[in-house]
């Protein structure tokens, strides 16, 4: 089925007609008997795979299994952030292709992600953090990635309402900053939208309202397919992308991944006029913020700091990232919160994510993202269709393994060591 | 917010304690282990939807490690124990 193209003319067209001639974007198709690939997880990295094995594989015989509604797990829930400002090669290499995609990503799938390159903004708080920060600007700019570094006059000419704390208002006063001009933010739901429909389009079967319940394994214990609540299907390759349940997916194939999950909060504002065009955010103090299309004005912090699935979140950590807001930006202090929520991340034990083969032949993996995710969809679903189609990961994932973590070959961008909450 | 009942010090917030994860993660015999028991030993953890027994230290009060059974979804906190009763 070939979708209409979105376009100025089909909109003045639609428009004589009272738009009420508009195709549903995408089909819901029941469930076949047998297909080439299953891709397991209507989230923006699944959505993003299945468009990436049909349009540059040419696999079209692929159904994406989800179990509530496409894009309504952490691809709804996160806060949008798109950035490729890595010290470690694996990572630059892999995120910077990702933002490539990206900028290209609205002309490709004809639906407009709404990516705005406002810059990323990271401030630094001790003389410690200036020269890491320093070094990784070091390696962005020797990696070909675009990166800025501003001294504190020049981020507040940039940033105006940010409060530099030169005066004592901070205990740590800003220093300096690095940016990315290239980074910003998307809108979320369009980029699962957008990628759903370019699949669909190319043939593949979005099956909403679909829960896989266990994998069918051969004798030799390969993988022939899934059981669901709605039948068994078969296809000799299954990609799982389920990220914040990846540990129960994954135990129904025996397969022990290095993985806790852990909340991460996000909040909202009321709307207020835009006073904020970057995103900024602070390791030191925990938290960042930019001001969404519509207004309002959206935080994050750090993780809570214990494993759960309670899509929640605790008071200690909004009464973390609350002040820590209101210091660095003084005028937000007597906003409202409109909403508060939380996603359940895959917290690796090196921080980095996984996109590969597992020890089962023919079930593939991708997860682990952390609290990262949101802008590596395109990135992720182009080398997860790449390692599925072919077998073999491309070079851009070929780190991202699952054994990495049985040679220590681990990617800890943050030096953290195996520790899930601190990364 | 969690309140944890501390067997020394009884019911403290959350903010008192620092979390250390997986309790049922035990050290390997150094003298006759394998390298993929010393990979899981580091790397591999307990992450159930439920029911999880994991380690916490009780740093800004009495400073015992604890062994608290909690539930990974509704944070509903089982049975706490310190964890050196386990060392005996």
């Amino acid at each position: 089925m070939v979708n209409e193209r979105y376009s100025f003319l089909a909109l003045a067209k639609h428009a004589l007609t009272g738009h009420k001639n508009w195709q549903p974007a995408i089909r819901h198709p029941e469930p076949k008997d047998k297909y080439d690939v299953i891709v397991v997880g209507g989230g923006g990295h699944g959505l993003a795979t299945a468009y990436y094995l049909a349009k540059l594989h040419g696999i079209n015989k692929v159904a994406l299994l989800e179990r509530g509604w496409i894009g309504g797990g952490n691809t709804g829930r996160n806060t949008t952030i798109v950035r490729s400002n890595y010290l470690l090669e694996e990572n630059a290499n892999f995120y910077e292709h990702s933002l490539k995609l990206w900028e290209g990503l609205s002309s490709d799938l004809n639906f407009n992600v709404m990516f705005s390159q406002r810059s990323v903004i990271n401030t630094c708080h001790t003389p410690a953090e200036l020269e890491s920060t320093m070094r990784r600007y070091n390696a962005m700019r020797l990696n070909g990635i675009d990166a800025e570094f501003l001294t504190a006059d020049e981020l507040k000419r940039r940033v105006p309402s940010i409060n530099l704390g030169q005066d004592g208002s901070l205990r740590w006063p800003i220093l300096a900053a690095l940016s990315q001009p290239r980074g910003g933010v998307a809108r979320h739901d369009a980029v699962a939208w957008g990628f759903a429909r370019g699949a669909d389009a190319l043939g593949v079967d979005i099956i909403q309202n679909c829960e896989v319940t266990g994998f069918k394994r051969a004798v030799d214990g390969r993988i022939t397919g899934v059981e669901t609540n709605r039948g068994p299907i078969s296809a000799s390759k299954v990609g799982v992308a389920v990220a914040g349940h990846s540990g129960q997916v994954m135990a129904m194939a025996d397969v022990r991944l290095p993985i806790e999950s852990h909340l991460l909060q996000a909040f909202v504002s009321e709307p207020v006029k835009p006073f904020l065009d970057v995103v900024v955010s602070t390791g030191a103090l925990h938290f960042y913020i930019s001001q969404t299309d519509k207004g309002e004005v959206l935080l994050g912090g750090g993780l809570d700091g214990y494993n759960s699935y309670g899509q929640r979140g605790t008071i200690p950590n909004i009464q973390e990232v609350t002040s820590a807001a209101t210091e660095m930006f003084p005028n937000i202090s007597r906003l409202k919160w409109m909403r508060q929520w939380a996603g359940v991340m895959d917290m690796t034990m090196d921080g980095s994510p996984i996109i590969g083969k597992t020890p089962v032949p023919g079930l593939f993996f991708d997860g682990g993202w952390c609290y990262g995710g949101f802008k590596a969809i395109p990135g992720s679903g182009w080398c997860f269709a790449h390692t599925i189609a072919t077998g073999e990961p491309h070079s851009l994932n070929a780190s991202f393994t699952l054994e990495r973590f049985g040679r220590s070959a681990v990617i800890d961008e943050k030096g953290a060591g195996p520790f899930p909450k601190a990364h | 917010m969690l309140l944890i009942p501390c067997p020394h010090c009884g019911p403290r917030p959350e903010t008192e304690f620092v979390y250390g994860g997986d309790a049922r993660v035990k050290r390997p015999d150094p003298s006759n282990s394998s390298d993929e028991q010393w990979a899981a030993y580091i790397y591999e953890r307990e992450n159930p939807k439920g029911q999880h027994q994991e380690l916490w230290l009780h740093s800004a009060g009495c400073h015992l490690w604890l062994i608290i059974e909690r539930d990974t979804v509704t944070h509903a906190i089982g049975s706490v124990r310190a964890a050196r009763e386990d060392q005996q």
